[in-house]
């Protein structure tokens, strides 16, 4: 993370483009340009300004929006709950289609069934993001006038409120989980089914399901969970196009609202909250395989 | 759970929308064309600053659809000393949404900070000896020298608005955006609802009194807040917001995307309309500090190659309703535009000439830089047509596709273009901003104190002075004349036509008024 920061503030320093321009508005002069520069201490040479933030950072603090005027942490915080609601949702989705229709592809696998999987999976990749979510909306909203349109509504106002707005948003991004999931399935219980102590627990008289859920599965499943837990870590850095699409305020949205107005303190926060969401959601996944797969052991 | 008990949930949840709507009826929603970014509009111009500063904050004076001014915050006033003394009355029981009552002091700082950064203050500012409260209710504006436009400077309805605000906050810094948006307008911002990027939410004013009497246009009248609250959502997707529109999850969309209007013009519960008459006008900027447009004959030949309509539809169809050609240096539609030396813009064009006049004028094929925001699709159609009539014309263009923040930074330097500088951008501008001298940025001569570009010109600069001192409309429009015949000889900038953006709403709001989207005096039936 200390690297991630240097390199992130580095890159903002070198980057064009002014906060303070943005500030001033179109019909500013060139002093008023300057003078809110030096206000905001953008002037200031890359150490000077690299130390004042890394020494607020050491003390917890990340540092004030230059639009906004609000604490980064404060504006970021605001925006979790949507992003990882639409996170935990999306996944759900995914896993819950993607995983069967991966086991199943691959037992059985070379027939149509298999084809016709692999097919939606080929098709739920290519498909851009945003096209799944206009076709959903002119579907489930236009059309079948079932589900809103756009917007966010807090699971802290309830259930029933919450999962309208929620669905079309799940559904997109599970879509494209679901294509990467379930070949990730496929290919991992490909390699487990042809594993000698599958032939022995078929040959004891065991039915297909436990073979498959109580013996291939769990064997198959230590890429399976990797394959989840980088997608979740993705989900959580901010999927700009779903939440702008259906409009969700999210960390996707403010994050590339951050970079279009140069608001660094904002960017160098998020980055560090991403690369730290990472670290933390590597380090539960390595966790998971020592339940998973008895024989790794830290 | 039970079949009976699921089904009933599902219902409820699929009813949720339709029951939220209607619990909401006096709560509108609002689509913007962008989030606030600065909340301070003496500090920033943009349309979302000043239609968030109208709802918070109120003026002075207001104006009409003819843009004349009238008494807003003012009760009354008094000009005495041959013109150079103004003695200003407040109305009575107006009060700052802290509580606290709007005072002479108050109005007095607020003028003050507001004439340090804007270009019609800054011309107040410079008539003046002071500025001074002299009562609870009072304050007086003391001039060196006549100024017969104070009402119109105080009630200038577009961005850079004169807003009041308690002294506390007004006597801070004009170049820093203030934090803390306290005003005496008939909603109140709510800051703990705030979602930068997502969502603004204000309230209805409880305190908020409202003139009895005026003309209720534009920004003049009583304003009466008929609705609870304000909620402003940012939905960057076109397409999105249109179809929440068309739902009912949304009320207004300030600005449908264009693709989009003929579909929601068949939407009968909806109403697709202009609301600023005036709309945008795009017009293309150089760099007269250096070569080659630092010589206004290459500028006055390039006038020739332009053909207003070519960038009209470009930026926004055949349909005719949407945009206008033949737009001079004043918005067409206000008081002051006028056809002198148009056939300069309308006449047939001649693109061999043209060629002929640069190098007459002294091109020597240097290079032009050419900075494009390519990341905003207007700023990139301007760009590209430019482009293409550059080459046409000879000019060796260098076409620099750059995103909108580095154009708004690199625009700002005076360097050299191989310095980091530049020679020519094209951009829209407020048509509002363009109905006088006073409030119009590029149409000035003052060199380096000029807006980006820097043009020279002492006749302009001179006509715009003698503007101010105008005694009726009739002077100043043979001022406007004279300032747009010169605009044509010194070339500040090209005009290159007049967009005029569409609203859209649900038929059930009535009362929306002209001008810019204010929130008073719409009802929902």
């Amino acid at each position: 993370m200390g690297v991630v920061a240097i390199f992130v503030f580095s890159l903002l320093y070198l980057s064009p483009g002014d906060p303070a321009a943005i500030i001033a508005g179109d019909q500013a002069t060139t002093e008023v340009v300057e003078q809110i520069r030096q206000q905001l201490g953008l002037n200031e040479p890359f150490l000077s300004q690299f130390g004042r933030w890394i020494w607020r950072i050491l003390h917890g603090d990340l540092g004030y929006s230059i639009f906004a005027n609000q604490p980064v942490s404060q504006m970021i915080l605001q925006r979790v709950e949507p992003t990882v609601a639409l996170a935990i949702c999306s996944m759900l989705v995914s896993v819950l289609f993607a995983v069967p229709l991966g086991v199943v592809a691959a037992w059985k696998a070379g027939t149509w069934i298999d084809r016709a999987v692999m097919a939606f999976a080929v098709l739920g990749f290519s498909f851009p993001a945003f096209v799944i979510g206009y076709l959903l909306i002119f579907g489930l909203a236009m059309w079948a006038n079932i589900l809103p349109v756009q917007g966010y509504v807090s699971i802290s106002k309830g259930v029933l409120a919450f999962l309208p707005n929620i669905v079309m948003p799940s559904l997109t991004l599970g879509i494209v989980l679901i294509a990467l999931i379930a070949r990730m399935t496929r290919a991992s219980m490909l390699e487990v089914l042809s594993q000698d102590y599958i032939r022995t627990a078929q040959s004891k008289g065991l039915t297909n399901t436990k073979v498959l859920v109580g013996h291939a599965l769990k064997n198959a499943s230590v890429p399976i969970v990797t394959t989840i837990g980088l997608a979740f870590a993705l989900l959580i850095s901010g999927v700009v196009v779903t939440e702008t699409v259906f409009a969700i305020p999210g960390i996707g949205r403010l994050t590339v609202d951050a970079i279009l107005r140069r608001d660094y303190p904002v960017i160098q926060g998020l980055v560090l909250v991403f690369s730290a969401s990472y670290v933390l959601i590597n380090l539960l996944v390595d966790i998971s395989y020592t339940f998973l797969d008895p024989r790794i052991r830290y | 759970m039970d079949r009976r008990t699921f089904l009933a949930g599902s219902a409820a949840a699929v009813a949720l929308p339709a029951i939220a709507r209607a619990q909401g009826s006096r709560t509108i929603k609002f689509v913007p064309d962008a989030d606030v970014v600065v909340f301070d509009p003496v500090v920033s111009p943009s349309w979302q600053t000043r239609d968030h500063a109208y709802l918070v904050y109120d003026t002075l004076f207001g104006v009409d659809d003819n843009f004349q001014p009238h008494p807003q915050m003012v009760e009354g006033y008094v000009v005495e000393n041959d013109g150079l003394l103004w003695k200003l009355t407040l109305r009575e029981g107006l009060k700052f949404h802290d509580g606290e009552r709007v005072l002479g002091r108050d109005a007095a700082a607020s003028v003050r900070r507001w004439a340090a950064r804007d270009a019609f203050g800054q011309a107040l500012a410079a008539a003046a000896n002071e500025i001074v409260a002299t009562g609870d209710r009072t304050f007086e504006i003391r001039l060196k020298r006549p100024f017969p436009l104070v009402p119109d400077a105080l009630g200038k309805p577009m961005a850079s608005m004169c807003a009041i605000m308690p002294e506390r906050i007004a006597s801070s810094d004009p170049n820093r955006p203030i934090t803390d948006p306290v005003g005496s307008g008939p909603y109140r911002y709510v800051a703990s609802e705030r979602v930068p990027g997502a969502r603004i939410v204000y309230e209805r004013f409880a305190d908020y009194v409202p003139r009895k009497d005026g003309v209720l246009q534009y920004t003049s009248g009583p304003k009466i807040a008929n609705l609870d609250r304000v909620e402003w959502s940012i939905i960057q997707d076109s397409a999105t917001a249109a179809a929440a529109l068309e739902r009912g999850e949304i009320d207004w969309l300030q600005t449908p995307n264009t693709d989009l209007l003929p579909r929601l013009k068949t939407n009968k519960d909806l109403v697709i309309k202009t609301i600023t008459p005036l709309g945008l006008i795009a017009y293309m900027r150089f760099n007269q500090l250096h070569p080659p447009f630092d010589n206004p004959g290459i500028r006055r030949a390039i006038i020739g190659s332009i053909t207003q309509s070519d960038y009209m539809i470009a930026l926004n169809g055949p349909d005719k309703s949407m945009w206008r050609d033949g737009v001079g240096y004043f918005a067409p539609g206000s008081p002051l535009a006028s056809e002198a030396g148009m056939d300069k813009l309308t006449s047939k064009r001649d693109l061999a000439k043209v060629r002929k006049d640069l190098e007459t004028a002294g091109y020597k094929g240097e290079k032009v830089v050419m900075m494009v925001a390519v990341d905003v699709p207007y700023l990139k159609i301007m760009g590209d047509v430019s482009a293409d009539v550059f080459k046409k014309i000879g000019l060796n263009v260098d076409y620099q596709a750059v995103d909108w923040s580095t154009v708004s930074q690199r625009r700002a330097k005076m360097e050299p273009p191989e310095q980091g500088g530049w020679n020519v951008y094209a951009i829209y501008d407020n048509g509002s901003n363009q109905v006088n001298p006073a409030s119009h940025t590029w149409l000035r001569g003052n060199g380096k104190a000029a807006g980006f570009g820097w043009p020279t010109s002492p006749k302009i600069e001179e006509l715009r002075a003698a503007w101010f001192q105008a005694k009726n409309l009739d002077e100043q429009k043979k001022l406007a004349v004279a300032i747009q015949l010169q605009a044509f000889e010194d070339v500040p900038y090209i005009p290159l036509g007049q967009s005029i953006p569409f609203t859209g709403y649900r038929s059930n709001l009535t009362g929306v008024l002209n001008g810019q989207p204010v929130f008073w005096n719409i009802k929902r039936s």
